[in-house]
């Protein structure tokens, strides 16, 4: 027997319930999942993360502390064993190399995703604001960045560094100044691309404000190419930071970073310490590759036009 | 009709400034001259179709109206303001009053937000002191009123189909309550068993609204079913103005004529039978429209007054802006048969 009262309540949770979309960012994530490179990047780039988080919890020594069995004698007692709890082998100063690596993970990470950070808000923001009001505003505002383009920021870098002195803050600075002004220009261009659309001209005639505008029509339309592009300066960040560390500018002692290891690993690969160059070189090589495979995917996930 | 008109142009105008090609930045730019001097009425409840052939400033007069086009001249609403010209936050109060209805059912819809998100916008921006659940309400409310499934208001634009688009693009410029809304070729984008439906919901949502619509099309039958008054535009010019009745019976612009017999029949044996009347040589580019009649350059009745003065429009119910105005005489048709 079917119960009426049961049937009209079932009925009525029928029409009631809403129907769940399936937004853009839903379909770029099911294509994402299917790219395996893009995957496995992600897994690696996880595990990297997960390695500069809680590394410090599986050292046994930390990164300040030198062992002094092995000073002097790092080439045969300072190579990688579990016995003595140096996983990575010591350096020459017979300090963990293993707790240095997760140091200079965090630096490095760090230094790349802010960098990252800074270039997405503002040159999000600047890009967008500059393309949607155009006319004067935009020429003043775009030939701003390409001056700052045209100077040579890697120079601007070292002159900031040796002027203020070498900090990690004064890293971030210089780097976030940089980071900015390329991706202010794609985002330019592609709001000038999306300003003549017809659901702008919508929100205008219906009387948005600019600022919202920008903010909820132009900008979640930008994020696809803001995201790859961000995926791909990360990498772009932890190199110049290395670079800058490999020259002896960079971050200072006692904070190490991928770029300052790299260099004192090179400096003593003729003695037989190849450990000292191999273990940064490989978390630094996985994580740009990893980086560049995500953006990849990200790129064809979000833009499945151009592939 | 002694009712007060909802809103009248004098002389409308838009001109856009195109730099000169390799010309320096103080260069005087050249003008295209989009919109040559409309006026028209139009009264409440009514509706105004506009025809014309592509390029004849039929959308750019509509994007002057709504004040997305810098323009000139003036266009008075029924308060006796002045919408031409006005600061955006005066203008704010009758952004309200006037909705758009786009061409591109899915161009005119963000793929970024939901249906409930795009139809609430215009509420959320004119009636800030709403409260969530009473802006879903009458996002529901309204969803249901245009024929679209209220449970689906989470839901992205990729997701349905053109027609139900075009009814979210309807929905969203009615969710304000206003008293005109322009509709900029609804109908073109979408296929004819979808335009039927699109259109009679149209007419049937200005029945219960007592909504003014400005309809802009290139679709005679479509405009002649829908219309009060229809108004022929050409290079941006005001042709003819009538009843929409008497413009299809009895157009007196030869440039009326020209574009009515292009409309075909749907039967067969009189669409044989049919003359079409083809105009010679092309449209004239409006950065130098002709002088005096801009159509004068392609009229079978062309005179030398037609170069020299502009011709008004003249008339009671119907108006015609030519020098000869008239029914089509039988030895035109053979002139113009003979151009052809």
């Amino acid at each position: 027997m079917i119960d009426s009262q049961q049937m009209q309540s079932l009925a009525a949770r029928m029409s009631e319930t809403e129907v769940k979309g399936r937004s853009p960012w839903a379909d770029a994530r099911r294509r994402f999942r299917r790219n395996k490179a893009a995957m496995v990047s992600l897994c690696v780039l996880a595990l990297v993360a997960l390695f500069a988080i809680f590394g410090n919890t599986l050292a046994v020594w930390s990164n300040e502390e030198m062992d002094f069995n092995v000073i002097g004698q790092a080439a045969q007692l300072g190579a990688p064993s579990l016995e003595n709890g140096h996983y990575f082998g010591t350096d020459d100063l017979g300090r963990d190399l293993f707790s240095r690596t997760v140091q200079g993970t965090q630096v490095s990470l760090m230094v790349g995703l802010i960098g990252a950070a800074i270039a997405v808000i503002v040159g999000t923001l600047y890009g967008a604001t500059a393309g949607y009001v155009g006319g004067r505003t935009d020429a003043i505002m775009m030939r701003t960045v390409d001056i700052l383009l045209a100077i040579p920021y890697m120079f601007v870098l070292i002159l900031l560094l040796v002027v203020f002195g070498r900090s990690l803050s004064m890293l971030f600075l210089g780097i976030g100044l940089i980071s900015w002004l390329e991706m202010s220009r794609i985002v330019r261009g592609q709001t000038l691309s999306l300003k003549n659309r017809e659901f702008i001209e919508a929100a205008r005639a219906t009387g948005v404000p600019a600022w919202k505008i920008i903010l909820r029509h132009i900008v979640p339309n930008l994020l696809g190419v803001v995201a790859v592009y961000a995926t791909l300066l990360v990498p772009l960040m932890i190199l110049s930071e290395s670079f800058i560390s490999f020259l002896g500018l960079g971050v200072q002692e006692p904070l190490t970073s991928w770029g300052a290891l790299i260099s004192e690993g090179a400096g003593t690969m003729n003695y037989g310490t190849l450990w000292q160059l191999a273990f940064p070189l490989f978390f630094f090589c996985i994580t740009l590759f990893a980086f560049f495979f995500v953006g990849d995917g990200l790129r064809d996930a979000l833009d499945p036009k151009d592939r | 009709m002694t009712a007060k008109p909802l809103l009248t142009a004098r002389d409308l105008r838009v001109t856009f400034d195109l730099p000169a090609p390799g010309g320096m930045p103080w260069t005087k730019p050249r003008q295209l001259h989009a919109v040559g001097g409309v006026d028209f009425t139009l009264m409440p409840g009514e509706t105004l179709g506009v025809v014309g052939e592509s390029g004849s400033g039929k959308s750019t007069l509509a994007r002057a109206l709504i004040g997305l086009v810098p323009a000139t001249g003036q266009a008075v609403w029924q308060d006796g303001t002045d919408l031409i010209g006005l600061s955006p936050g005066k203008m704010l109060k009758y952004r309200s009053e006037i909705q758009m209805v786009f061409q591109d059912p899915l161009a005119s819809l963000n793929p970024r937000m939901t249906v409930g998100q795009i139809i609430a916008e215009p509420l959320t921006t004119h009636h800030k002191g709403l409260s969530r659940t009473e802006v879903k309400t009458r996002v529901k409310d309204m969803m249901d009123r245009v024929g679209l499934l209220p449970n689906q208001i989470n839901r992205y634009p990729h997701e349905f189909s053109g027609g139900q688009c075009q009814r979210i693009g309807i929905a969203r410029a009615l969710i304000v309550e206003p008293k005109l809304v322009i509709c900029d070729e609804p109908v073109s984008a979408l296929d004819v068993s979808i335009q039927a439906q699109v259109i009679n919901l149209l007419a049937e949502l200005q029945r219960d609204l007592g909504l003014a619509l400005i309809f802009i099309a290139h679709d005679l039958s479509v405009v002649k079913h829908i219309s009060n008054r229809v108004l022929v535009m050409y290079l941006g010019r005001v042709m003819e103005l009538a009843e929409a009745e008497s413009l299809y019976a009895n157009p007196c612009h030869p440039y009326t004529q020209a574009l009515l017999s292009a409309v075909p029949i749907p039967d067969p044996q009189l669409e044989r039978k049919k003359r079409i009347i083809p105009l010679k040589g092309e449209l004239p580019s409006p950065m130098n429209p002709p002088s005096g009649c801009v159509f004068r350059t392609r009229c079978p009745r062309a005179q030398a007054i037609c170069a020299s003065e502009r011709p008004a429009l003249r008339g009671r119910a119907h108006l015609t802006a030519c020098h000869f105005p008239g029914p089509l005489p039988p030895e035109e048709l053979t002139s113009f048969a003979q151009s052809a």
